[in-house]
């Protein structure tokens, strides 16, 4: 591994974005004229179709593509070309390959939305390009300065378009407020990182568990220095701000409720996948024999996210606000079987993942088709009466929010099952008790979405769902598949996202192994079988 | 399977949704579409009913385990796996005999049929589905699933505080429910990672050599084939029976059968909230009240049963130990339950209200029987809720009747209507009395069977539940005669019609139900009988170990005390 042919060859799809992304951008410099409106709008939107056509096809390459490997700098590994900057795994891959499709769906998706708010510019597209680039390069990391990188170029790319509608004084807000905090949950993470570096003497993942592990033999008892400790919790901290888990959520709900729709839908879904994507590498990737350490802090995480999401999510008005309070609240959820810090934890969290992407796509091509009045609506109180006046489309609204409480038969119960099991294996009983029951709190905003619209009578002037037929479709197809995921045949049974998923976190879980060879992990029998503490309580 | 291996039990249980699915392509204009919807709803459960009866030829009640079993690879590690027994047929039966009457009783709604029949048929695959399930996450899938169509049915189509009632149904439900849903998970974690499930699938690969399915960890035939077997503690060397029942203390509170205690509490949860018990019955009024004539009908006849089910399939061979040492406390709360509901009863102006308080106090009975562990009680239990189905239905049923006449439930609003109706009020005579439990109806055969395994239980307990029976006489009693008899003083109910053909047709199959369960109840406890008998042996036979293992750890523990 050490031609540069073969380097390239493994980042392809990431080359193949940035190159295609700039091309993009050229082509969107020369074919704009600055002074005429329609041809701008017309190269903007090829820009536009373009993109979401790069999107795909890379998505589909990823997708296709085979065995796993490591590029850049692979010289240095000493352990047969694992040791790189950037690794393409089945784990990489299989969190690319969501981030690129949910990219491509939410780009194509806004075209209507950014058309009627003359928003239609080529920059948009491009950015989002960017932002799947940075964030492709966030799940193939296998270094913190690879890691920052791709973190950084996902950040500053999403900066942008959260005030991308300059005249809208909330945009502009959204923008600010995610910049300026954004800047300084990246200070947190640099600073967490350098303090790993000081005390492992190595920014490279599997340099820092052979550190890490040595560290911990060198100390003869379980407890890391203290200094990587501090170091590992503002690494964590940073991730946290970066999927909006309580208490790093602040600008949640103002970027979502501020940013034009559009933006709001992709925030919500592709971003978080890499966000999530990442702290799982970093967590069970360098830090794996830590775990005892920071599965507290995630469990702490976890159990803020949720109830905050739950409670904060009640007294909400505005859809996009109350979606913001919805995703911090499952960005908790996801962190559940983190916590449990094994393999099949990280499973349950990449099917976790899954579900919550495809509901989130569902319930925001919904609120990209809500309009009122010719103009853009996300007020709740828009909702009323909508089973009587558009049926099909309130049938389908509450299979997606019964889905994203977790209702059984629906597949969001799967996705929440898939979690729990996973904590509760792990000895983590608690948590799971914490989580449902913040489940059941949670159960309640999404009750009351479904009231407005099945048990309200309509208004005077009600919503009218505007859209075209690829919103429609995409809305219905996955409305559908909430309850067709648990048919219990082919291909249905969940989609196949379990066995892909579990293949996914095997490779994770190896990739470490082979760098540096774990600790027995304690038997299950262990953490549970001492009689004054079964249930891990 | 005699000609019957071909997935009939998934037939049974989703064409009912297969025909909801169909309902979505009839259009709602007029009223002639609607009663196209009707009478496609009531055909598809009938032709589920005709189906169940096709299953009852088939069933063999003496045989031993679960019939028309049939399993499919599922998601997560799960299996799809669907039987019936002894104890779940009449449970199934009694949802396909009741759906067509309830989608009968609900011919005279008007707004949103379309959506209103989809949610009955989709709540009949749900009901059938809780009983049928061999998975214990696809039993919870089912069980918390009938939580949406009940809930929409509540609010859309329910009376003036229908929103508060349908969010108190739901996640007062609900939040009993996911309790039990950590439990779940934490058995299928224990038992699956046991030594003992190794040996157990070891054995199994051994005797179907050609098998595709492995036997799972969630299947409940391997959940209640680990609750009676031994274990050993891996860590300890101390071995026990079934889920761990070795006590322990925990943060200050002593638990007697340990683990045991707690996923029996878990569940317990779960299925007291649905049953429901005093004191967590407080939704059941409300969403009683505000539910539509059919969906009070369903609620009281299917749903509540799903509690008792539940207690009989899981909470009772599962954690036998844990079972005896809360059966004390079960028994407390039945016997409250069924003095206090019946007073609270005694004291009610709406006559939904007042049904809905006397099913809390019948389902008393239930649970009395169930933690009685002998025979006769879990028998009288089983029937009582079979029974319960028919009376509770029929009275809702007829409380619907006059409520769409006169368009109010207040009992002081009524008075004589045994002049203008003598019908309805020789019907409401017969459910009145089947509710109280006459010899000759139903009623009195559960609730007979149930006070007799109490009283072999608990002589005190027997005696306080029984007084229930005459509470019951009391305000069933003053119910009809504030109803039926004396002077109609109520000028507006004056012109009052008797009960229409198509209310008769509901209500007599439910009538004649009543009253030949009450004087031939041998034809449901010969199909349960059985699988009763076995649950109590094995309930026994685990007893017995618990306190052989109890005796030996207790002696090991002296002779250590007396070697130091």
């Amino acid at each position: 591994m050490d031609s540069i042919s073969a380097d390239l060859g493994v980042a392809l799809p990431e080359i193949a974005l940035a190159i295609g992304g700039m091309a993009l951008l050229m082509l969107g410099v020369f074919r704009a004229k600055r002074d005429d409106e329609p041809s701008q709008t017309a190269a903007a939107q090829l820009i536009l179709y373009l993109a979401t056509a790069l999107l795909l096809a890379v998505g589909v390459l990823v997708a296709l593509d085979g065995a796993s490997a490591g590029a850049f700098d692979c010289a240095a590994g000493k352990d047969g070309g694992r040791a790189c900057l950037f690794v393409d795994d089945t784990f990489s891959r299989f969190a690319k390959v969501l981030i690129l499709f949910a990219s491509a769906i939410m780009l194509i998706l806004g075209v209507d939305y950014m058309r009627r708010h003359q928003m239609m510019q080529f920059e948009y597209p491009v950015l989002i390009v960017f932002a799947a680039l940075g964030m492709c390069m966030m799940v193939s990391a296998n270094d913190l300065m690879s890691l920052y990188m791709g973190l950084e170029l996902q950040s500053l790319s999403l900066y942008v378009i959260a005030a991308f509608r300059r005249d809208s004084l909330r945009s502009t807000e959204a923008g600010l407020k995610y910049f300026v905090l954004g800047a300084l949950s990246s200070g947190l993470l640099l600073y967490g990182a350098s303090l790993i570096y000081g005390f492992t003497g190595s920014t490279r993942f599997d340099e820092i568990a052979t550190a890490v592990v040595k560290l911990l033999e060198a100390k003869e008892e379980t407890a890391a220095p203290i200094g990587l400790l501090f170091g590992l919790v503002f690494l964590a901290s940073g991730l946290a701000f970066k999927i909006s888990a309580a208490p790093f959520h602040m600008w949640t709900p103002d970027v979502y409720e501020g940013a034009p729709a559009p933006v709001t839908a992709f925030f919500a879904t592709a971003p978080k996948v890499a966000a999530l994507a990442l702290f799982g590498r970093t967590m069970m990737g360098p830090f794996q024999d830590m775990a005892a350490q920071w599965s507290q802090v995630i469990a702490a995480l976890a159990v803020a996210s949720m109830f905050l999401g739950a409670f904060a999510g009640i007294g909400q008005t505005n859809i996009k606000r109350l979606m913001a309070y919805s995703s911090i609240g499952h960005m908790g959820f996801a962190l559940v079987p983190l916590a449990a810090g094994t393999e099949a934890g990280v499973s349950a969290m990449l099917v976790y993942l899954v579900i919550y992407l495809a509901t989130n796509v569902g319930v925001f091509a919904f609120i990209l088709m809500m309009t009122r009045d010719g103009a853009q609506s996300a007020r709740l109180a828009d909702l009323d009466g909508l089973a009587r006046t558009s049926p099909g489309a309130a049938a389908g609204l509450a299979l997606l929010l019964f889905s994203l409480a977790g209702i059984p038969p629906l597949w969001g119960f799967m996705a929440k099952f898939a979690a729990f099991s996973a904590a509760v294996d792990a000895g983590l009983a608690w948590l799971a008790v914490a989580a449902v029951v913040s489940s059941v709190i949670s159960a309640y905003y999404y009750l009351n979405i479904i009231r407005r619209m099945y048990f309200a009578e309509p208004a005077a002037n009600p919503l009218q769902l505007g859209g075209g037929v690829l919103h429609r479709a995409t809305f219905g197809v996955v409305a559908l598949a909430m309850i067709l995921a648990v048919a219990p045949f082919q291909p249905f049974n969940g989609f196949g996202a379990e066995e892909a998923a579990s293949r996914a976190a095997k490779s994770l879980t190896e990739h470490r192994a082979t760098a540096a060879p774990a600790k027995p992990a304690p038997t299950k029998e262990a953490a549970l079988g001492a009689p004054a503490a079964p249930l891990g309580l | 399977m005699d000609g019957l291996d071909y997935r009939w039990l998934t037939f049974l249980t989703f064409l009912p949704l297969v025909g909801a699915g169909l309902t979505l392509l009839f259009s709602e204009r007029n009223e002639s579409d609607q009663l196209q919807i009707k009478r496609f709803a009531l055909g598809v459960t009938v032709i589920t009913f005709l189906t169940s009866l096709i299953l009852l030829a088939y069933f063999d009640p003496s045989k031993e385990g679960y019939q028309f079993v049939e399993e499919s690879k599922w998601v997560a590690g799960l299996t799809y796996k669907l039987g019936v027994d002894g104890l779940s047929f009449p449970f199934v039966l009694l949802t396909t005999f009741l759906t067509p009457l309830v989608i009968l009783a609900s011919w005279s709604v008007t707004s949103r049929v379309k959506e209103y029949m989809i949610a009955f048929l989709a709540l009949e695959t749900l009901m059938i589905g809780v009983f049928v399930s061999l998975d214990i996450v696809l039993f919870y899938l089912f069980f918390e699933g009938g939580l949406i169509p009940m809930f929409l049915i509540i609010g859309v189509w329910g009376g003036k505080d229908r929103v508060y009632a349908s969010f108190k149904f739901f996640l007062y439900t609900l939040l009993g429910s996911v309790l039990m849903l950590v439990a779940m998970l934490w058995m299928i974690s224990t038992v699956g990672d046991s030594a003992w499930f190794k040996t157990f699938v070891d054995a199994y690969k051994a005797a179907n050599p050609d098998a595709t399915l492995l036997p799972v960890a969630s299947d409940i035939t391997v959940l209640t084939e680990y609750a009676s077997a031994a274990h050993k503690d891996p860590a300890t060397g101390q071995s026990f029976i079934g889920f761990d029942p070795r006590s322990f203390s925990f943060l200050g509170i002593y638990l007697p059968a340990g683990v045991q205690s707690l996923l029996w509490l878990a569940f317990f949860a779960s299925f007291a909230v649905k049953m429901p018990m005093w004191p967590v019955h407080t939704w059941l009024p409300d969403a009683h009240v505000q539910a539509p004539t059919a969906g009070s009908m369903v609620l009281a006849a299917i749903l509540l049963k799903m509690g008792g089910y539940g207690l009989l399939r899981f909470s009772l061979p599962m954690f036998p130990q844990a079972s005896a040492d809360f059966a004390n406390f079960v028994f407390v709360l039945s016997v409250v339950a069924i003095i206090y509901t019946s007073l609270v009863a005694l004291a009610q102006e709406d006559m939904k209200k007042l049904i809905a308080y006397s099913s809390v106090a019948h389902m008393g009975y239930v649970t009395l029987g169930i933690f009685a562990g002998n025979q006769q009680g879990i028998d009288g239990a089983v029937f009582q809720m079979i029974s319960h189905g028919f009376i509770s239905a029929g009275l809702f049923m007829l409380v619907g009747v006059i409520y769409e006449r006169a368009h109010t439930r207040e009992i002081s609003a009524f008075g004589g209507l045994a002049e203008r109706m003598p019908i309805y009020a020789a019907l409401l005579m017969l459910f009145a009395m089947a509710n109280v439990g006459l010899p000759g109806t139903s009623g009195f055969v559960g609730e007979i069977l149930a006070l007799m395994g109490a009283f072999q239980a608990s002589h005190w307990v027997a005696f306080a539940a029984t007084s229930g029976v005459i509470l019951s006489a009391a305000y069933m009693l003053t119910l009809y005669r504030r109803v039926a008899l004396g002077e109609m003083t109520n000028k507006a109910l004056e012109t009052i019609n008797d009960m229409t053909a198509r209310e008769k047709l509901i209500t007599a199959p439910l009538a004649a139900g009543a009253i030949i369960l009450g004087v031939y109840p041998s034809l449901a406890t010969d199909m349960f009988g059985p699988t009763t008998a076995r649950l109590v042996a094995g309930v026994e036979r685990a007893e017995a170990e618990a306190k052989k293992a109890d005796a030996a750890l207790e002696k090991r523990s002296v002779e250590l005390v007396s070697t130091k």
